[in-house]
């Protein structure tokens, strides 16, 4: 009875760890294959048959693409815009949390449903009056153009998330600050933006990240090369050489790193507020 | 944003407000406003402005390269809608989308059974977890890029199948008008599972062990116990990752336009590449915007349903 029990046992975790493993591989292959592919010499990509590491197994394709200018320039337009957007949506939405966590007020249900619903509109009707905007405001092809516009995208979620994060901290925290002589600005940010750093960093990397990877305002909002992110920067890649696919996969394995980076290393915080923001919002 | 830093009430909110002391009342009912500003003002500009500028441009005619634009009534609209091109990309955006969205909870909630698993110890299913998450932390263009490379007629989809026999020749998935639509859509499926997955995760690890217990005393199989337990437990979040999923692929554009550019002969056209060709390759901002109201009542369609489900639980 217990033998059968446990070899029934062992079947199913066998089957169970089959499943995993095909699923993984599912997963996993295309990832492993632009790896590969970015190690390889352009000669090498299509041969037949495939093989994962070639004999000219070389770094040279990342170094082409960290010593080019016009590329890193991608980077650092990444990076600026995507920093910008991180701090401008955590000091707003901060603030805006608190308001919604803190207060009652005349209106605060349609405002949080506008909030809510801003998140369901489409990047595409937007790009269009978005152009009209950023150009009649001298905005097009700048830093501040994308970065306001990027806000559209981050802000009704961190909003949802930091309120939700507020509402789980107990009242008599900041209650305290006020018998102590202290408003709800101090309130704010002596004592609740403190203990509130685990939630505002899950939001922040977020928010990075929606950044990061954002195409379409990147695609529209911005013309020259010198403005333009690392999205759009692989997407030229594409077109300029005349498909230098070690390079591509190198400079999409560049522009990923810091994704993978922050969710590496805030992976649990992070799915845990992701699942309670989808769930909840 | 003045208001916000003004000394504001000393009284605990439980404390009741009191009518002789008004000027505490009024900072308190001014300063919610005051943390709102930003906020307001932000979604004024990138949202209630914006939309009102898209359904003026799509009543009017010559507009944005324009200088004189004239009222056009509903001609754009008859324009869009008597378009083959739009007609082909709401079909099109139809097939993408319940595909995607079926084929993501299949595969989401495979996966995250699979990973809930009893019988693994933690760190194996924590490795896995991090492996199926994966496709989720590359952004469209990356993802775009592999698939191009992976689908390639002389590239290794194609090898594989002709090794396996399943295929005599390479094929070129992605400029073969039978199958681009398909290819597509198998992209953005491997993309997009993780998402659900996650969700899904999370909604069975919710689910008291106890309902399984008392199913199990009951003499329930496994199977009996997914459809009775799991299924019944996991509706709501299904439902509602669902709808937020047929939104969001609605909304799918980069990955359409880097893969295909809504090609060959439009058969891979979804209404956000069709919208976007009307604006940026053909400069018609007044049909692309009327396309675009099109686009946004459908969301608003589907976001509706989506509210009243929330309303629901």
């Amino acid at each position: 009875m217990t033998t059968t029990l446990r070899t029934r046992q062992r079947f199913a975790k066998a089957g169970v760890l089959t499943g995993l493993v095909i699923g993984g591989l599912f997963a996993a292959l295309p990832v492993l294959w632009m790896l590969s592919t970015s190690l390889k010499s352009n000669g090498e990509v299509f041969q037949n048959p495939p093989q994962l590491i070639t004999e000219s197994f070389s770094f040279d394709a990342y170094a082409e693409i960290l010593g080019n200018g016009a590329q890193l320039r991608f980077f650092l337009n990444s990076y600026i815009v995507a920093f910008a957007v991180t701090v401008l949506t955590l000091l707003v939405a901060i603030l805006a949390g608190y308001a919604f966590s803190r207060f009652t007020f005349p209106g605060q249900k349609t405002i949080n449903a506008v909030i809510v619903s801003v998140q369901a509109v489409p990047p595409i009707t937007l790009v269009i009056p978005y152009f009209g905007l950023v150009v009649a405001l001298g905005l097009y092809n700048t830093y501040p153009g994308l970065i306001l516009t990027h806000m559209v995208f981050t802000l009704p979620y961190a909003i949802i998330m930091i309120t939700a994060y507020l509402n789980t901290l107990p009242k008599e925290l900041d209650e305290s600050v006020k018998v102590d002589g202290g408003t709800s600005w101090t309130a704010l940010w002596r004592i609740l933006v403190p203990i509130s750093v685990p939630g505002l960093i899950a939001v922040g990397v977020y928010t990075f990240m929606i950044s990061w990877n954002e195409y379409l305002f990147a695609l529209t909002l911005t013309r020259t090369d010198d403005m333009r992110t690392v999205p759009i920067g692989i997407q030229l890649l594409m077109g300029q050489h005349s498909y230098e696919w070690n390079q591509m996969m190198a400079m999409s394995i560049l522009g990923s790193i810091p994704v993978l980076v922050l969710f590496l290393l805030f992976q649990r915080r992070f799915i845990g507020g992701l699942t309670a923001g989808a769930v909840k919002a | 944003m003045t208001s916000t830093t003004a000394p504001d009430t000393t009284a605990p909110t439980q404390e009741p407000v009191t009518p002789d002391r008004p000027r505490t009342t009024l900072t308190r009912r001014l300063s919610p406003f005051g943390y709102l500003s930003p906020t307001i003002v932000l979604i004024v500009v990138l949202m209630v402005i914006p939309i009102v500028m898209v359904i003026s441009y799509s009543f009017r005619d010559n507009v944005i390269v324009q200088e004189n634009s004239v009222f056009a009534g509903l001609a754009n609209y008859t324009t869009v809608l008597t378009d083959p091109n739009f007609l082909a990309a709401l079909k099109n955006t139809a097939i993408f989308i319940t595909v995607s969205t079926v084929a993501h909870l299949i595969l989401g909630l495979a996966f995250a059974m699979m990973l809930n698993t009893q019988l693994l110890g933690g760190v194996t299913k924590a490795i896995f977890r991090i492996v199926y998450i994966l496709p989720w932390l590359f952004t469209i263009a990356v993802i775009a890029v592999i698939w191009r490379l992976l689908l390639d007629p002389s590239g290794v989809v194609n090898y594989v199948l002709q090794t396996l026999g399943l295929l005599q020749e390479g094929v070129n998935w992605l400029s073969d008008p039978g199958k681009a639509l398909w290819a597509v859509t198998f992209v953005n499926i491997w993309s997009g599972y993780p998402f659900f997955m996650i969700s899904l995760l999370a909604g069975l690890q919710g689910i008291p062990n106890d309902l399984y217990e008392a199913a199990a005393v009951d003499g329930a199989n496994p199977v009996q116990r997914f459809l009775n337990v799991t299924l019944p437990q996991l509706r709501p979040v299904i439902i509602s990752m669902a709808v937020l999923d047929l939104i969001w692929t609605s909304q799918q554009f980069a990955l359409i336009w880097m893969l295909t550019g809504g090609g060959p002969l439009n058969v891979t056209e979804v209404l956000s590449t069709f919208t976007y060709k009307q604006a940026f390759s053909e400069y018609e901002f007044a049909t692309a915007s009327a396309a675009a109201v099109i686009v946004l009542l459908l969301t608003m369609v589907l976001a509706f349903f989506y509210v009243r489900l929330q309303k629901e639980r």
